[in-house]
């Protein structure tokens, strides 16, 4: 049956694809050049910001210097919204030949034997120059195998911003933020504030468990000494002491120390709460660089995450994929399209534009940049972080494994289990979604 | 002859339809069925048969699944009498010669109009913690500030809160209809009577709305196991899971986890759990509806 269906699919594809072959030659035209090579590229918007407008004035940009490569970027929605959709278009033997995709979903699209390794992919040793040229915790989320199955591009860590007239108020140094977990603690107990009837109107610090608390979590983990799963991504680590400490420290700000808002604290109204001065610190993402400097009222300042056993962070984002149906010519120009989209020039642009951090040390060099780093400063923090950056969590059946971790991380900051018996379950769950792959 | 060119008029006619249900509904349900009994196909591993492994899962090994359904449950047991019992009041009150009648109307109508996301996303600010709407009343009257979408006790009452505030207008515009279709000669035959207005709703209105009253009960029951989009625009299911729905489930172990298989099974449930819904009206409840 499943033959059946699949063989009926691609006869129906062929009849089409030859009446459009027959129609194009009959009805003349522009006679399509042999050698052009047409890419189709699907990309997520994740960040404010004309993007669009961005990304299609790259593509024509490629083809006049490339002529004979034809990028066709589509827009696909988010990061899930676009795996999704290339997904569905594998599925249907259609998948783009180029995409950007989280670098998470890596192992994903691996399991679906949807992309080749660009070590397949490069021939000369300045190809193989140019693959080492990236931040390597940049590439760590894209290899499995010993090979490198995703380049990054827009990639981004999460940071501590403060709120410098707060630590005025509250007899703090404005240009110091805390180093450590314990100073984290300390400054959050004087930046809180309390009305005549003990009700808090202004929480030290928020970090947000919204939707995927996996992410700034690993940050604690990281800094705590320990990691949440193997290169291989078939085993967790989640009920090992560091992460439990970790995540007894997370339940303890709020709960504890009083410092921090309990139950789930929602990702995407951080930013506002710390506009509203509601929270006088906050961790997010480096991407929310530009929406801070846009919208905070009063001046602030952006730090590295505080350090325990050492300082960490775990890195975040995109990467680009080619996919495996692609032909040797198509696989080619989409080789020389990604090359070209993230050199140093490129992925300069790219993070002014944007603010996800410029992918390769060059980058930093190039004219652009350290005009742009003149004058906005913190930029630079997320790239100096990244020397204590990790591999943010990624295993086989990533989405599976990452929502039972999600899980787990909420039912303790909700105080429906503590630390130590959530992260128990949720090894368990995860080692048994795992087992097929050991 | 003529007869049998008369059935093949009859079956063109019916052709579109039937083609319409075939396509979108009947083959996938069948297929879903079928797909149950197979694992997930991956690139890298084909699909196996796996029997009943799935339904299997779903009572053994996954705590989520009996989450869901209890969820779901506790969900339609509160939102579907609620908000039918809010939909006949306001109904009831705009019926009568009030000022300004086509104005209440409108408003309690209103909810119902605005797309889900525009709702969810107005309901949001009314939740947030600290500085919304909802938080601030509170806070006003010296109440402690609630985290109202991030509490596992509050998360799914905030949910169905907004369901009854869309769902109530809705409804209403049934019982407004069933309401101006009782003659008037009954009302005016009660007061001659001597009934009061309010034995005249007892004894005469709503036994005479019963029917509109089991039609939407079947409505909306069906319509809470349907829901997804209130969940994935306010909590996404969180936090750990205290406001998942069953559908909502489904789309995520379908298009998030891409385990297709399990999915079918749990889409079967669903089937199962729409199909006797329909089945129970059709059986106890069709004969007492009159639909025009």
């Amino acid at each position: 049956m499943r033959v059946t269906r699949r063989g009926f699919t691609a006869l129906g594809a062929a009849a089409i694809g030859g009446a459009t072959a027959i129609g194009g030659t009959v009805l003349g035209g522009r006679p399509a050049r042999s050698t052009e090579v047409k890419l189709t590229f699907y990309y997520p918007i994740a960040v404010g910001g004309p993007i669009t407008k961005i990304v299609d004035g790259y593509a024509k940009r490629y083809s006049e210097l490339n002529p004979g490569v034809v990028i066709e970027p589509v827009y696909t929605g988010s990061y899930q919204d676009t795996m999704t959709k290339t997904l569905t278009a594998l599925k249907g033997g259609n998948p783009p030949h180029l995409a950007v995709l989280l670098a998470v979903d890596t192992f994903t699209l691996y399991d679906e034997d949807a992309i080749v390794p660009f070590d397949e992919l490069v021939s000369s040793e300045a190809d193989r120059a140019w693959m080492r040229s990236f931040y390597p915790a940049f590439l760590e989320n894209g290899a499995i195998d010993g090979k490198t199955w995703g380049i990054p591009f827009q990639r981004s860590t999460p940071v501590l911003y403060w709120n410098k007239q707060a630590f005025v108020e509250a007899g703090l140094d404005p240009e110091r933020p805390p180093a450590t977990w314990d100073e984290q603690v300390e400054f959050a107990k004087k930046l809180t504030k309390r009305d005549a009837a003990g009700n808090v109107t202004q929480y030290g610090i928020q970090i947000p468990s919204s939707g995927f608390p996996y992410w700034l979590f690993h940050g604690l983990v990281i800094q705590n000494g320990g990691h949440l799963m193997n290169e291989a991504g078939n085993e967790v680590y989640f009920d090992t002491p560091e992460v439990i400490e970790a995540l007894q420290y997370q339940v303890d700000l709020a709960r504890k120390h009083g410092v921090m808002a309990p139950g789930i604290i929602e990702w995407g109204t951080t930013p506002k709460d710390f506009f509203e001065r509601r929270t006088a610190m906050m961790w997010t993402t480096t991407g929310n660089l530009t929406n801070v400097r846009n919208n905070a009222p009063f001046p602030f300042g952006v730090a590295m995450l505080p350090a325990r056993k050492r300082r960490g962070a775990p890195t975040g984002g995109g990467n680009l994929f080619i996919f495996k149906r692609a032909n040797e010519a198509e696989r080619k120009a989409a080789l020389g399209f990604v090359r070209w989209l993230t050199s140093p020039e490129m992925a300069a642009d790219w993070c002014i534009a944007t603010g996800y951090v410029a992918t390769s040390p060059a980058a930093w060099e190039t004219e652009a940049m350290r005009k742009y780093v003149a004058e906005f400063p913190p930029a630079t923090v997320a790239r100096d972080q990244l020397q204590y950056a990790k591999a943010e969590l990624s295993t086989h059946e990533n989405q599976r494994v990452t929502k039972v971790f999600n899980d787990g991380l909420q039912a303790a900051l909700t105080l429906a289990k503590t630390p130590a018996q959530a992260m128990k379950d949720a090894q368990a769950e995860a080692t048994r979604i795992l087992a097929p792959y050991r | 002859m003529e007869r049998s060119i008369q059935a093949i008029y009859g079956w063109l006619l019916a052709l579109p339809a039937c083609l319409l249900l075939a396509a979108f509904t009947h083959w996938p349900a069948l297929a879903s069925f079928l797909d149950s009994f197979w694992s997930t196909p991956k690139g890298r591993r084909p699909s196996q048969f796996v029997g009943l492994d799935h339904y299997r899962r779903m009572l053994v090994d996954d705590p989520i699944f009996l989450q869901v359904i209890w969820n779901n449950l506790l969900y339609a047991l509160i939102t579907v009498p609620t908000s039918i019992l809010l939909a006949l009041a306001m109904a009831l009150l705009v019926n009568e010669r009030i000022r300004a009648r086509g104005l209440v109307r409108l408003a309690y109508f209103t909810p119902t109009v605005l797309p889900m996301v525009a709702a969810a996303n107005i309901w949001l600010f009314f939740y947030t913690p600290g500085y919304g709407l909802l938080n601030q009343i509170l806070t006003a009257f010296g109440l402690p500030d609630t985290n109202f979408l991030g509490s596992r006790d509050t998360a799914l009452w905030s949910v169905m809160v907004v369901t009854i505030w869309k769902e109530a207008g809705f409804f209403m515009i049934f019982y407004l209809a069933a309401l101006q279709a009782i003659p008037p000669v009954l009302e005016e035959a009660a007061r001659l009577e001597g009934a009061s207005h309010f034995v005249y709703l007892r004894r005469v209105a709503l036994p005479l709305l019963m029917p509109t009253t089991l039609f939407v009960l079947v409505n909306a029951l069906i319509g809470a196991f349907r829901v997804v989009d209130h969940v994935v625009a306010m909590t996404q299911g969180g936090p750990d899971n205290a406001s998942a729905l069953l559908l909502f489930y489904i789309y995520e172990t379908a298009f998030r986890f891409w385990d297709t298989g399990y999915a079918a099974a749990l889409t079967v449930v669903l089937l199962l759990v729409l199909g006797s819904i329909s089945v129970a009206q059709v059986r106890f409840l069709d004969r007492r509806i009159h639909y025009r």
